[in-house]
């Protein structure tokens, strides 16, 4: 018995969620009083993942996986699995983690729970939290089966640092043609920008901004916090703003550590998309707002009186803790 | 072209939610029951594929009988007939092995779902559906085009997106894009007549023991009230901010 963790990486780089999922390991290994192995397909300096408590680090190195393949990935998920007797595979939240993750739950006959915010509350039964209702509650879940996969989410744990020295092995899976059935094509990626789902910090401007020329101010306050733009629903419905920055319900989740909404009145929808942003901060000229009930610091005022000065406060803030 | 459209019936976002007996269930109390946002998408794309390219569309649900609202609804908007599967839809593996069933026994070519369903989140379903049959399967898809056995799809990627090429059979988990949603159909008159003469089937599950139990909701804790920094006095946000947040 064994827990195993993928960790994702892009381009041989680990993401983020990869040392999350990793920490996250540890402890269930730890409550479960068995070791963590770690699976990297494709990436480099894997040796960093001993630093979150990686104890063996199994890598695969296959030109045929250098594009992300769901049901390749998964495939060869499994096969580790097996080959480490786990018990319990844990996947991360990204785009593709949630792609493999049902894919690799069946392959394994595995009770599957995803969006996990909290390490088990117990291990027999086996019994995570997860998110539910868009965020609005918790549920208590059960996993009633020998093998378990866990999707966590997005910054819930955090990466709890936990140096430990991990052996390294290749490791060579068996890959079917049938594998590579859904074919990559092409890929359109923003280059250089920070994407909503990476980002620790999120700024992200509503209607009240009047429109697109008005932007600039929203982009200089992301760019000194190195933060991600985004936007209500009807601002990228108008046309201001890309669909890609459309944050809610129907558009994108945001897990960041710092979310700030400027001009956005905070309809029901919009916060279903950010209740899980750890701190929130409002800027609107109108105190009745619903977003006031749902942040945690405001100022009730113009954005374009308050972002300016914002700009200047943080730009000397930067100055001095450089 | 055969399609089966995965529906769930779910609490309307702008709901109330609470929990009774002892919070272990859903207070349906007072709730509005919708078709799945996402799952709506979807079905606007498979009535564009009926009546572009010729299509039949069934709809499905795992689902005990107060469900059938959300089907007749779906039936409304221009589904050639619904199923429900009569059984308490509480597991996704349990879902997707019921669906599975219907899917192979009605020899579907094209099995669209929503990306999630917005009770739940779990965003399970479609990829273990896919797992179950054995058909391709694309995710968090925001375009789909189908010419004979082939089809072309774009799905969201962290960052940006990606096209795909696959063959059917095929799984979809789809999301807005998929089609737009001033896309998105209300029924009319007419559409509501004519699907009280469409048949709704109802089948009854298949066997299969759930994989996990729900054993208690929770909400989170109430939050304190929003601090106010003065607009004059913009530098304390920045102050706040990093001594007390600490997130700068
Ligand atoms: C089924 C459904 C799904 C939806 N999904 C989403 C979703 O995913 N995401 C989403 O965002 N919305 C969604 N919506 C829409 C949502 O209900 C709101 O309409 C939307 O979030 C409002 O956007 P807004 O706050 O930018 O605009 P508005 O409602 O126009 O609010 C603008 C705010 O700006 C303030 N303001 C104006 N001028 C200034 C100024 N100079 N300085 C500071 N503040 C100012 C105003 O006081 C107001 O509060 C959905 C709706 C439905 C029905």
């Amino acid at each position: 018995m064994s827990v195993l963790v993928y960790a994702e990486s892009s381009e041989g780089k680990f993401k983020k969620i990869a040392f999350e999922a990793v920490s996250y390991g540890k402890k269930v290994a730890e409550q479960l009083g068995t070791t963590i192995s770690v699976v990297t397909i494709n990436a480099d300096n894997t040796s960093i993942l001993s630093d979150y408590g990686a104890e063996k680090i199994i890598k695969i190195n296959d030109e045929k996986l250098n594009t992300f393949n769901a049901k390749a990935y998964a495939d060869v998920v499994k096969q580790v699995a097996a080959k480490e007797n786990a018990n319990v595979v844990i996947i991360d939240s990204s785009n593709n983690g949630l792609y493999l993750a049902p894919l690799l739950a069946v392959n394994l006959e595995a009770g599957y729970a995803s969006n996990v915010v909290e390490a088990p509350s117990s291990t027999s039964p086996f019994t995570v939290k997860r998110k539910a209702f868009s965020n609005k509650a918790f549920n208590n879940t059960e996993i009633k089966t020998d093998k378990k996969v866990i999707g966590l989410a997005k910054n819930s744990f955090g990466l709890v640092e936990n140096k430990s020295s991990a052996t390294e092995e290749d490791f060579s899976p068996n890959l079917d043609d049938a594998d590579f059935n859904v074919k990559s094509t092409s890929v359109d990626k923003a280059k250089g920008q920070i994407t909503i789902a990476d980002a620790d910090i999120v700024v992200s401007g509503g209607r009240g901004l009047k429109g697109p020329e008005n932007w600039g101010m929203v982009e200089e306050l992301a760019d000194i916090l190195g933060a991600a733009t985004a936007c209500s629903k009807p601002v990228s419905d108008l046309g201001w703003r890309p669909h890609s920055e459309h944050v809610g319900q129907t558009g994108k989740p945001v897990a960041s550590n710092l979310y700030i909404a400027i001009g956005i009145s905070g309809a029901i929808q919009h916060l279903a998309g950010i209740n899980s942003s750890k701190v929130k901060v409002v800027i609107n000229t109108d105190p009745e707002a619903p977003f006031f009930k749902a942040a945690d610091y405001g100022i009730v005022g113009d954005a374009f009186e308050v972002v300016p000065k914002l700009i200047e406060k943080l730009k000397e803030f930067k100055a001095q803790n450089a | 072209m055969k399609i089966l459209v995965c529906i769930s019936h779910v609490p309307d976002t702008t709901s109330k939610i609470n929990f009774t007996d002892g919070d272990s269930k859903f207070d349906t109390n007072g709730v509005q029951f919708v078709i799945n946002p996402y799952d709506e998408f979807v079905l606007t794309r498979a009535m564009w594929f009926k009546e572009k390219q010729g299509a039949s569309v069934t709809v499905v649900n795992v689902g005990n009988p107060s469900t059938e609202p959300t089907l007749r609804k779906a039936l409304a908007i221009g589904a050639d007939e619904a199923i429900r599967v009569n059984a308490e839809a509480t597991d996704g593996y349990f879902v997707a092995k019921q669906l599975a069933e219907v899917a192979k026994n009605g020899d579907f070519d094209l099995v669209l779902a929503g990306r999630e369903s917005i009770d739940y989140n779990g965003g399970m379903v479609p990829g273990m559906l896919a797992g179950i049959l054995d058909f391709n399967f694309i995710n968090a898809c925001i375009g789909l085009e189908v010419d004979d056995n082939k089809a072309t799809a774009i799905r969201e990627i962290d960052g940006g997106k990606e096209t795909l090429s696959t063959n059917l059979p095929l799984v979809v988990g789809g999301q807005k894009g998929i089609v737009e949603e001033k896309d998105l159909r209300i029924p009319n008159m007419r559409g509501i007549m004519m699907a009280r003469k469409k048949p709704l089937n109802v089948i009854e599950p298949i066997s299969f023991e759930a994989t996990t139990t729900s054993k208690s909701f929770e909400k989170p804790e109430a939050k304190g009230a929003v601090k106010l920094v003065d607009a004059d006095n913009v530098g304390e946000l920045v102050d706040l901010l990093h001594n007390e947040a600490k997130v700068i």
